[in-house]
């Protein structure tokens, strides 16, 4: 690696207007990767063309491979990151999926490709709006997994995704996660950065083995007997344990350049909160309104919207919750797992919760599925139960739909 | 001329890429294929290796060991063309960002077994064609899905005797002809794709090999390897084997350069097909009496397959 971590160029903030899609294709141009294999699915869509028009315009020396599929799309990203070209790729739903195998073979043969997921739910039935199916269906592929509020979000975490996967201490790939159509398409104001600063923070891909090295061969992607395979698969659970505090010192050169902070998760008004939500993606924007609504009212409610997904932050997760002393904790699921009795937060929170001895009551509620409208009434209502749930008044229910039709 | 001065003796005596020691079967042809086409690389340029899943695969890369000397990426089972695409874009790029010196001359050339080739890697094969990449697909043909077990392949002949289309009491072995990979292929109007097999002096494999690597653009290799396991025959016949599927017209040689048809060999007498069927375990049942038939269907097809390859060669 021939980044220099310590020097950070700070930028001037440059306001403009844009949706998500553009605000990550503008990250791309500025990033200038290598090598950008893609197969367009709706609502990831417009990455690639737009991409495509930058090369076409000579603004970057990107070279795109219109491949056939998602599968070849994460195939030749695989070829293309381990021949020693930075390497990116777009996509959703159906796309993420057909990609699966090669998710999990991109993560185990450590290569840092970094991939826009512009969550869709997944068929059937078939449907194009938003929903977490894809990325949560990929949450054990061994990706990073980071989640965007807006547009924003989507763009600073882009650019923030390269240094964190590129890490020697974590080589690993990266998936920034945005909300399909409410944030891809959605027009909203945006800080950008200056073209310079973001070069420097991501600075130049220089592996240390790679394919196309002259004189220094290297093979990749061996059969492994059982004497070897547990070994590999150990080393790269150490290194997603590893990318935690590299997430953090990436997003504080992050803030030095931008003034903008991120960490694993945001808390909104979570002092002295005796109700919590835990929401995740574009949502936790309506959550935060609502917030401010009830808390006119004198209501102690407030929200951690998760950010980091994977490397999953038990611990902070629960020391945070601990630490704001609420009663009890709405899990919100914009994914159902189909497994009988919970989403995957509504898994992952209360175990984090009972691991790290943090007793408080929680529920799981599902919520937006497929692109269902998720509103700042919804939100009130759910902290409503929440309060009768805690004080005893009603039975906590679980695994609840939130605007269901009746 | 490609192979003008071509020796087998001389060839021999080139290092070798694919390092002795892996874990592929005695009388194997897929690797003996590999060798030869490894040897059409001249010694001054580098090569990145992909491989499809499969027996060459898990039999020459089992960690921590590697038989292969230049650089080497298996990815998955039907994904070689992708994958490969990928390198090579990437060669493109740094030779672009001057991160590779002019002197670092790097050849692309992908192995895959007919399963990664002509059926679950097909789709990625014919997008990595038609896309153009400066790359070759040397598809390794023995005819069946060696690796899990001789199951059939939609390159598998007809009438063969396989683990998934068994000859029984009412079953005769595989019911469907071949699928034609090369000519679909050839199809694609890539600016070169040849039919070759193991010949005595290796010379029709090497001359093709060569001309796919330093053809500029896409280029596709079918290379029938016989499999000792799944066509069940001495091992030391290997070398007969493959040229009796070439003076019966079973494999017969050619070459599609820029779109003309070229055959490159003719038997002075075609020979009938029972000659290349007879020494193979996996065609015994239709040597039984009353499956005479059989053979004349199989006959047929061989027939009408020949005639049409050479009326392309003959426009």
């Amino acid at each position: 690696m021939s980044r220099s971590r310590d020097e950070v160029v700070c930028s001037k903030s440059i306001p403009e207007r844009m949706s998500g899609n553009e605000a990550v294709s503008y990250a791309v141009r500025q990033v200038n990767p290598d090598v950008m294999p893609a197969f367009p699915i709706t609502p990831s869509t417009e990455i690639p063309q737009m991409v495509s028009s930058y090369i076409a315009n000579g603004e970057i020396d990107t070279e795109f491979i219109p491949v056939e599929s998602e599968h070849s799309a994460m195939s030749a990203a695989i070829g293309a990151e381990a021949a020693g070209a930075r390497t990116m790729t777009a996509t959703s739903s159906a796309g993420l999926a057909l990609m699966w195998e090669e998710l999990l073979l991109a993560a185990s043969n450590r290569l840092p490709i970094v991939l826009t997921l512009v969550n869709r739910t997944l068929s059937g039935p078939i449907n194009i709006n938003c929903d977490h199916s894809d990325g949560m269906g990929a949450r054990d592929t061994g990706w990073i997994q980071i989640y965007s509020e807006n547009n924003q979000e989507a763009y600073d975490n882009y650019i923030q995704a390269f240094p964190i996967a590129e890490d020697p201490r974590v080589h690993l790939p990266v998936m920034i996660c945005q909300d399909g159509f409410i944030t891809s398409h959605a027009v909203e104001n945006i800080e950008l950065l200056e073209d310079a600063p973001v070069k420097a923070f991501v600075g130049e891909y220089n592996p240390e083995e790679f394919l196309l090295n002259p004189g220094k061969p290297v093979s990749v992607g061996p059969y492994a007997v059982s004497a070897y395979s547990m070994e590999a698969k150990r080393a790269q659970e150490a290194a997603m344990e590893r990318a935690g505090e590299v997430i953090l010192e990436v997003a504080e050169r992050f803030r030095e350049m931008s003034g903008r902070s991120y960490g694993f998760f945001e808390e909104y008004r979570t002092e002295d909160a005796k109700y919590l939500m835990v929401i995740m993606g574009s949502a936790a924007g309506t959550a935060k309104a609502a917030v401010d609504m009830l808390r006119e009212e004198g209501h102690k409610v407030g929200i951690l919207k998760l950010r980091v997904f994977r490397p999953f932050p038990e611990k902070e997760i629960a020391e945070a919750i601990r630490r704001s002393g609420c009663k009890a904790v709405a899990i919100m699921d914009r994914c159902e797992s189909y497994n009988g009795c919970s989403g995957p937060l509504g898994s992952e929170i209360p175990a984090a919760l009972f691991r790290n001895k943090v007793m408080v009551e929680t529920v799981n509620y599902i919520y937006g599925l497929a692109g269902r409208d998720f509103t700042v009434e919804h939100v009130q209502s759910v902290f409503a139960e929440l309060e009768e749930v805690a004080q005893g008044k009603k039975e906590a229910p679980n695994h609840k739909y939130i605007g269901l039709r009746e | 001329m490609m192979g003008k001065d071509y020796s087998l003796k001389t060839m021999m005596e080139k290092p070798e890429r694919l390092s002795p020691g892996h874990r592929m079967c005695a009388g194997c042809g897929a690797t003996i294929g590999v060798r030869a086409v490894l040897r059409a690389l001249h010694e001054e340029d580098h090569a990145v290796i992909g491989n499809a899943t499969g027996c060459l695969e898990v039999s020459s890369y089992m960690y921590p060991y590697s038989a292969w000397e230049d650089s080497y990426i298996h990815n998955a089972f039907e994904n070689a063309g992708a994958t490969l695409s990928g390198v090579e874009t990437a060669y493109k790029v740094l030779k672009k960002k001057g991160k590779l010196g002019e002197k670092d001359n790097f050849k692309f050339i992908t192995f895959g077994g007919d399963g990664g080739t002509y059926d679950i890697g097909f789709q990625s094969l014919s997008g990595a064609m038609e896309r153009g990449h400066d790359m070759v697909y040397v598809c390794y043909d023995n005819g069946a899905y060696m690796n899990t077990g001789i199951q059939r392949s939609s390159a598998t002949p007809m009438f063969a005797d396989t683990t998934t289309t068994p000859a029984g009491k009412v079953s005769n072995g595989k019911i469907q002809y071949r699928k034609d990979l090369s000519s679909i292929i050839a199809e694609h109007y890539v600016p070169y794709v040849a039919q070759t097999t193991l010949t005595r002096d290796f010379k029709d494999l090497h001359r093709k090999a060569e001309t796919a690597i330093y053809t500029k653009g896409a280029a596709f290799l079918n290379m029938m390897t016989p499999c000792p396991r799944g066509w069940r025959y001495e091992m030391s016949e290997i070398m007969e084997i493959c040229r009796l599927a070439v003076e019966t017209c079973y494999w017969p040689l050619f070459e599609v350069v820029d779109g003309k048809w070229i055959l490159n060999y003719e038997p002075k007498k075609k020979l009938p097909i029972e000659d290349f069927l007879k020494p193979q375990g996996r065609f015994k049942h239709l040597f039984k009496p009353g499956n005479e038939h059989l053979i004349e269907l199989f006959q047929q097809e061989v027939d009408k397959r020949w005639e049409d390859l050479q009326y392309r060669c003959a426009r």
